[in-house]
């Protein structure tokens, strides 16, 4: 790798723990119901569950068929049937049906359902509803984090961020809550706090209260800072496309719990490879935080150094041999297929990106966070729905558009959203409100200026009574002060310099040198500052809701940054995207922290968007 | 300090004492004659019913409850049936157990808690006998009655009543019997004449102790020891029988040559006790009988009481409180004249050394020589754990502190927690406060349950001092007595509510995990819910109030608590009570006014009961919401009639909200609608549901062009997509004649660069270069380039001496075939420079 980062940077705590506790909770949960049993596991629930436990795991505790949920009547034989799902009424309901089912033809079976992380009370009741409470035991299983990689760590809950941000349901808080307090009681406790966002707010208060409750322990910290925020904070940074190569492979292959899938024109054979991501895979970890441009050039020198490697075969002895056999060559063969499968998935890329409408979309995306030619972007954007060319691609065009500037113009609302709706159908009406109802996408107020719309901002945040409402409906009042954001944060870097993407400068390096991620510019500040001073312009265009806790713990020692406190655990609320934490570990790299990511999933423009979508229910 | 020994009594290996408590408190007139008493284990209270017979209104028994050292807790005269038996539970509360089978039940200063039956069958044949018992699962009680039937309840406070089955042959009320608990079940063990029989739940059987002497005609007595573990038989024949309970062993037989019946008798051990004994009362005297054919004989002098303890037997008479008990063998060790033991040394080196006489250093050296010292030390410690005397105490303490300073790495634990538990203890045996707790008792007991008695006497300041000196974890110590006392505050009537809030705040404000919410509901069922809601103002978890707030029917306030709290359960706990409690029109009002509320069931609703999600919006008057509602309902529609009518309430909504652009959109939808379907039965071509981009781009496709024409018109489809599709369509097709007429129809509103690269893009470079001559001078050298045109693009570009244009055309020749260009270009480059 180009940087070698600062020397003096602390260790990572081990989170393997985390993968075993969750095992042999499960185990003991499957253990509680004796005897062979069938077990149905929610679709979404089946990578995770991979990663903590095996077919063979699963089969020596006695599970003898395994189902995915499919909300079709179950064709199992067996006298036990064990349900493994999240807490989704469907999948409640569903299970119900079977039950009911069985009841009407007489069939007597055990029923065991285990939620997790946790059960809800909605899905109780709808057991009681359908009348088979009694008929059926359930657990939970506490399986609240799932960790991707060294230093990410994820929920694994895609729907938190539309629950939570969309339709207002805060069911998931202190599901978040009890995350952090099990990291807090195995690798805390932590002694600053900081925050920004609503939710934020409450998951720290839901852990807050989980820690009065619990008992204290002392022990070493090895995490020290914790940082809390909301995706709604900043929805441009998910909104652009990704250049960096774990973000590129994520937009376009998908990476599934840390896992890619690459198909037949990545692996130019006529079967798919599934390969895990992470730092693992030598390869993957020399190019993952790299802008696209740049992975070429490293996977080239890296062909050529594994040449050299196996060259040295030449001119070995008989011994000799035997050792390179023995100790290196299983080595080499390995990574030699890595990089055969990261220089084809590297092409794929190229074929699909370097084409002249992903040059021209770039393109657009930079002068949008510019502010710069605003009127081609929206013929551009007008284009591109006209020509159907990507239904989401467009939408996040048209967002993109609404947040760097402060919505759209009423003639523009009105004439891109009928032209979307010619293209992709009247569905997205509803599409339309919910992104409305997000602050995504939204009709600018005729005669508002910046300033005025700033003050009054202001002057709700101040009033009590009107913070309340406003935080009801916060998001139908949300504008993004983006623009103003941007200025007073200097997320643009100034135009017209070369910015060398082989030795980046700033965090801007993951977008091509056009912006910085205004959610790791503000981690960056905050921790700069040692808490919000100074930043009170930016929160307040931020709607507020930001802040900086001391642990109880006695933090005397601030000045002196000792390791646990260079480990800073950022928690975004809503999902984040690999493009934020390779600008992360880049920050780290720089100011000497390790930054330890926990998200509520990991998301992309793609995902986050279909989240909103209406249609697919 | 001489006299230690001074009431030691041998028998067989071991020497027995009588220690006296207290002197009683209490002055009772006739001592303990014709009274019912009870007197809980462990140091616990004692109550009397004097005369339990009498039942004439006029004078009626008085139920009386004192502390162990005789200091009055309660007085009242019993107006309730006759009592049978008084006996208190393992939390002090008294028991009084009726003839007809009613238990009636007490606290300590003599309130009555509630009550409870041994069975409807008890009724006609009346309890002849009673008797309490505590076992691991809580204080039991069974009852004989008449009819000579058993019932048992093993958990009074998990009432479940045993009726046992009948003994063979016995009539009336057995002479003896006795309660075991063994195997997780309580059993009984009853006596008729010389036959014994084991009752459990299930069966009655008839069992023989091993090796009972054959003299004995009848069983007239019997006793279990405090662990259950022991079983101890009187005979007519004056034998006292001892042995494992379980009747596999013998432990010994003793001859009491007294053939009366005793009127009281019980083991007397302690843990790791050298020798089983029993202690049998007659009216006169007291008899210790052991493993040898000795005994011990106490003249007695007046009516007395025995209690069984863990490690002896307490004896209460009308005047005095004492305590017999086997000597331990660490008193023993030290005490016993002329001993040489390891402790004793060090107790006589100590009194020497205090003397100031070199002596010390004799007996130290000894003690050292042998390398006893740590053991003497421990013995010391341990010996002052079993005297009551402080000053005793002191004397070994003392002794044990001098030891150990000749001792580098004796841990230092013991000493300091006997000193401190010592200090525990004599403080409770106080005379006011009156539990005489020995070491050995206390440490079964262990502190929480100490502390516990104490809350239960209101001794609130003793025992957070307790709890303060043992730093005893505030969450188990303080906060708990604290708690008690708010409780017990609470109920004090007189007093304000406004007042007792105040004082519980200040006395509680600083303590650790202090759950108001308790509190309140204490508050709450003695009838003050105004005094329960002021103290909820003070749990800080909003969580901890919702509960109690929905049982007091403050819904409203409930709910707020819940939102607060964070905890969507509780929200949704909370709402679906008020779903029931309300009528509809209310609860969705009171919904209104809280979001979080509103949505989480707006959630549930989504998935259980749409009709609801109808009427909620239909309520707030959201016709936005009720708009996309139809829209989402005509999905799920097939046919289209009915997606249509659904349609139309949308449009009818979406006007209501004054949202014309979604009801023009939905109108329109709906005029597609109808003509994908017209055009589906007119040409058998799937269109419906489609958008109406990709309705034209189907139609353009096969060919309808006028269809396509007319919905481009009737739906203003803007010029630059309806161009944009009609060429791809028409290049898909490879329809290259009706491309060009359609190209030179009129000006082409998205320029020819687009015609352009469709035909090259379906590899038709000589329809391509038809159009690259119409393509704008911008556009120019793109266009060319995109046909391969090399000379063309060069010429465009120098033409329009643009640098980068001239750049880009160069990086696409290759220096070998167009060296000519190349040098070309890079003339005009330079030229375009300069200017």
């Amino acid at each position: 790798m180009a940087h070698t980062g600062r020397r003096d940077a602390p260790e990572l705590p081990d989170f393997a723990l985390l993968k075993r506790l969750a095992k042999d909770q499960l185990i003991y949960l499957l253990e509680q119901l004796p005897g062979k049993k069938d077990l149905f596991i929610d679709a979404d629930l089946m990578s995770p569950l991979d990663r903590i436990a095996n077919v063979t795991t699963l089969k020596q505790h006695e599970v003898d068929k395994l189902y995915k949920v499919e909300f079709k009547p179950v064709v199992s034989v067996s006298d036990q049937l064990c349900f493994l799902i999240r807490p989704r009424i469907q999948t409640v309901k569903w299970i119900a049906d079977i039950v009911n089912t069985d009841k009407a033809a007489g069939r007597v079976r055990r029923y065991k359902i285990i939620f997790t992380p946790q059960k809800f009370y909605a899905c109780e009741t709808v057991l009681e509803e359908q009348g088979v409470y009694g008929d059926v035991t359930t657990d939970e299983w506490a399986f609240y984090l799932l960790p991707l990689d060294n230093d990410t760590i994820s929920l694994e809950l895609p729907e938190f961020f539309r629950d939570n941000f969309l339709e207002g349901d805060q069911r998931w808080v202190t599901t978040a809550g009890s995350a952090l307090h099990l990291l807090h009681s195995l690798y805390g406790p932590f002694s600053k706090v900081y925050g920004m966002g609503r939710c934020a707010k409450m998951v720290y208060e839901s852990w807050r209260e989980q820690v009065e409750e619990g008992e204290q322990k002392t022990q070493q910290p090895e995490i020290g800072n914790v940082f809390l925020i909301d995706r709604d904070v900043d929805f441009v940074t998910p909104l652009c496309s990704q250049v960096v190569y774990e973000g590129l492979v994520d937009d376009i292959f998908r990476i599934k719990c840390g896992s890619v899938e690459f198909g037949p024109e990545v692996t130019s054979s006529d079967k798919s490879i599934k390969v895990m991501l992470n730092s693992q895979d030598k390869v993957f970890n020399e190019i993952r935080n790299e802008h696209f441009s740049n992975v070429f050039g490293f996977l080239s020198q890296k062909a050529r150094n594994l040449q050299t490697a196996y060259d040295k075969r030449r001119g070995m002895d008989i011994q000799q041999m035997k050792t390179f056999v023995a100790e290196e060559l299983k080595g080499l063969k390995q990574e030699h297929r890595l990089l055969s499968l990261h220089i084809g998935a590297s092409e794929c890329i190229m074929k699909k990106k370097t084409k002249q409408d992903f040059q021209e979309l770039l393109k657009t995306e930079h002068s949008l966070l510019e502010g710069f030619e605003v009127r081609e972007c929206i013929s551009f954007i007008e284009e591109h729905i006209n020509r159907q060319i990507s239904m989401i691609d467009s939408l996040r065009l048209l967002c993109l558009l609404s947040l760097t500037e402060n919505g759209l113009l009423p003639k523009d609302y009105r004439s891109l959203k009928a032209q979307y709706l010619q293209s992709y159908g009247i569905d997205h009406l509803l599409t339309f409100a919910n992104l409305k109802q997000m602050g995504l996408l939204v009709e600018q107020q005729p005669g508002e200026t910046l300033t005025v719309m700033e003050s009054k901002v202001g002057k709700l945040v101040n009033d009590k009574t009107a913070g309340k409402l406003t935080d009801a409906f916060s998001s139908l009042a949300k504008k993004s002060n983006f623009r103003a954001l941007s200025k007073r944060l200097v997320l643009i870097p100034k135009s017209g310099e070369e910015y060398d993407l082989r030795v980046p400068r700033d965090m801007a390096y993951i977008f091509s040198g056009a912006y910085i991620p205004l959610s790791c510019k503000l981690i960056e500040q905050v921790l700069e500052r040692d808490g919000w001073t100074g930043l009170e312009e930016v929160t307040r265009m931020l709607n507020g809701h930001e802040f900086a806790v001391t642990g109880g713990t006695s933090v005397t020692e601030t000045r002196i940054k000792t390791d646990p406190q260079r480990i800073v655990l950022v928690m975004f609320l809503g999902g984040c995207t690999y493009s934020e934490i390779a600008a992360l570990r880049f920050l780290g790299r720089e100011k000497g922290y390790k930054f330890i990511v926990l998200t509520t999933a990991i998301t992309n423009s793609a995902r986050l968007l279909e989240a909103l979508l209406e249609n697919q229910v | 300090m001489a006299f230690v020994t001074a009431n030691w009594n041998p028998l067989g290996g071991t020497f027995y004492r009588k220690v006296e408590l207290y002197e009683m408190g209490w002055s009772l007139k006739d001592g303990l004659r014709e009274c019912l008493v009870a007197a809980a284990p462990y140091g616990g209270p004692i109550a009397l019913l004097k005369e339990p017979q009498r039942r004439s209104p006029s004078a009626r028994p008085q139920l009386e409850i004192y502390s162990s050292s005789g200091v009055t807790m309660a007085s009242f005269p019993w107006k309730s049936g006759v009592v049978k038996q008084l006996g208190w539970t393992v939390c002090d509360d008294l028991l009084c157990i009726q003839e007809d089978g009613t238990v009636l039940i007490y606290d300590l200063f003599g309130s009555f808690k509630r009550h409870f039956s041994m069975g409807n069958e008890v009724g006609q044949s009346q309890v002849v006998e009673a008797k309490v018992f505590h076992s691991p699962y809580g204080t039991g009680v069974a009852i004989v009655t008449g009819a000579s039937r058993f019932t048992l309840a093993t958990n009074i406070d998990d009432l479940k009543l045993r009726r046992l089955p009948e003994v063979p042959g016995l009539h009336g009320a057995p002479i003896c019997w006795a309660v075991l608990s063994q195997d997780r079940q309580s059993k009984v063990l009853v006596a008729n004449g010389a036959d014994l029989f084991i009752l459990d739940y299930a069966a009655c059987t008839a069992v023989s102790p091993p090796g009972l002497s054959p003299q004995a005609t009848s069983i007239v007595h019997m006793c279990v020891s405090f662990s259950y573990k022991y079983l101890a038989l009187f005979t007519d024949s004056g034998h006292v029988w001892m042995g494992s309970a379980n009747l596999k062993e013998k432990l010994s037989e003793v001859e009491t040559k007294v053939r009366d019946p005793p009127k009281q008798m019980t083991w007397c051990r302690r843990p790791k006790s050298q020798q089983p004994s029993v202690v049998i009362m007659w009216d006169q005297y007291l008899l210790v009988a052991g493993e040898c054919k000795d005994t011990v004989s106490y003249p007695l002098d007046d009516v007395s009481v025995l209690v069984p303890e863990l490690d002896g037997v307490r004896i209460i008479s009308g005047t005095h409180h004492e305590l017999l008990q086997e000597v331990p063998a660490a008193c023993e060790e030290i005490f016993k004249i002329a001993s040489m033991a390891p402790g004793a040394l060090l107790l006589e080196a100590h009194k020497e050394y205090e003397k100031e006489s070199q002596k010390a250093d004799e007996y130290l050296r000894e003690i050292k020589e042998q390398n006893l010292l740590g053991e003497a030390v421990k013995q010391c410690v341990e010996a002052a754990g079993h005297e009551l005397e402080p000053e005793t105490q002191k004397t070994l303490l003392r002794a044990a502190s001098f030891g150990k300073c000749f001792l580098s790495n004796f841990a230092p634990e013991p000493f300091v927690c006997m000193c401190r538990d010592l200090r525990v203890l004599n403080a409770v045996r106080d005379y006011t406060v009156g539990i005489p707790l020995t070491h050995t008792q206390f440490k079964q007991m262990t502190v929480q349950v100490l502390i516990d008695r104490l809350v239960y006497r209101k001794l609130y300041p003793l025992a957070i001092e307790i709890c303060r000196y043992l730093k005893t974890p505030e969450y188990q110590g303080v906060s708990r007595v604290l708690k008690h006392w708010a409780c017990c505050k609470v109920q004090q009537k007189e007093e304000a509510d406004e007042v007792i809030a105040r004082t519980i705040s200040l006395k509680l404000g600083e303590a650790a995990g202090i759950s108001y919410s308790e509190i309140a509901t204490k508050a709450y069922e003695c009838g003050r819910t105004e005094l329960a809601i002021k103290l909820l103002e003070f749990e800080p978890r909003s969580g901890e109030q919702v509960p109690l707030l929905l049982k007091m029917k403050r819904s409203q306030l409930a709910l707020s608590k819940a939102i607060e709290s964070g905890d969507t359960d509780l929200v949704y706990t909370v709402v679906t009570y008020l779903k029931n409690e309300m009528n509809r029109g209310d609860f969705f009002m009171t919904l209104r006014n809280k979001p979080v509320a509103l949505s989480l069931y707006r959630q549930f609703c989504k998935h259980q009961e749409q009709d609801t999600l109808k009427d909620l919006f239909n309520q707030d008057d959201d016709h936005q919401e009720l708009g996309n509602f139809y829209v989402k309902a005509s999905y799920k529609e097939r046919r289209l009639e009915a997606q249509i009518a659904h349609l139309q309430s949308a449009v009818d909504e979406y006007n209501k909200a004054k949202n014309d652009f979604a009801s023009k959109a939905t109108e329109e939808q709906m005029r597609l609608l109808r003509f994908q379907k017209k055009l589906e039965e007119e040409k058998g071509e799937a269109l419906v549901g489609f958008s109406l981009h990709d309705t034209i781009r189907t139609l353009l496709a096969v060919g309808l062009h006028k269809q396509a024409e007319q919905l481009y018109k009737d739906f203003r489809v803007p010029d630059k997509r309806y161009w944009w599709l009609k060429l791809t369509a028409l290049a898909e097709k490879e329809d290259w004649e009706e491309l060009e007429k359609f190209a030179k129809s009129k000006k082409s509103p998205i320029g020819y660069l687009p015609f352009v690269e469709v035909c090259v893009k379906h590899h038709n470079r000589y329809e391509a270069k038809k159009y690259v001559s119409k393509v704008t001078p911008e556009q120019k050298v793109k266009a060319h380039l995109a046909v391969g045109d090399m000379e063309g693009a060069a010429d465009a570009a120098i033409e329009r001496r643009n640098e980068g244009e001239i750049s880009t055309v160069l990086s696409r020749c290759s220096p070998t075939t167009d060296r000519a260009l190349v040098e070309r270009l890079n003339r005009a480059k330079t030229t375009a420079a300069k200017k």
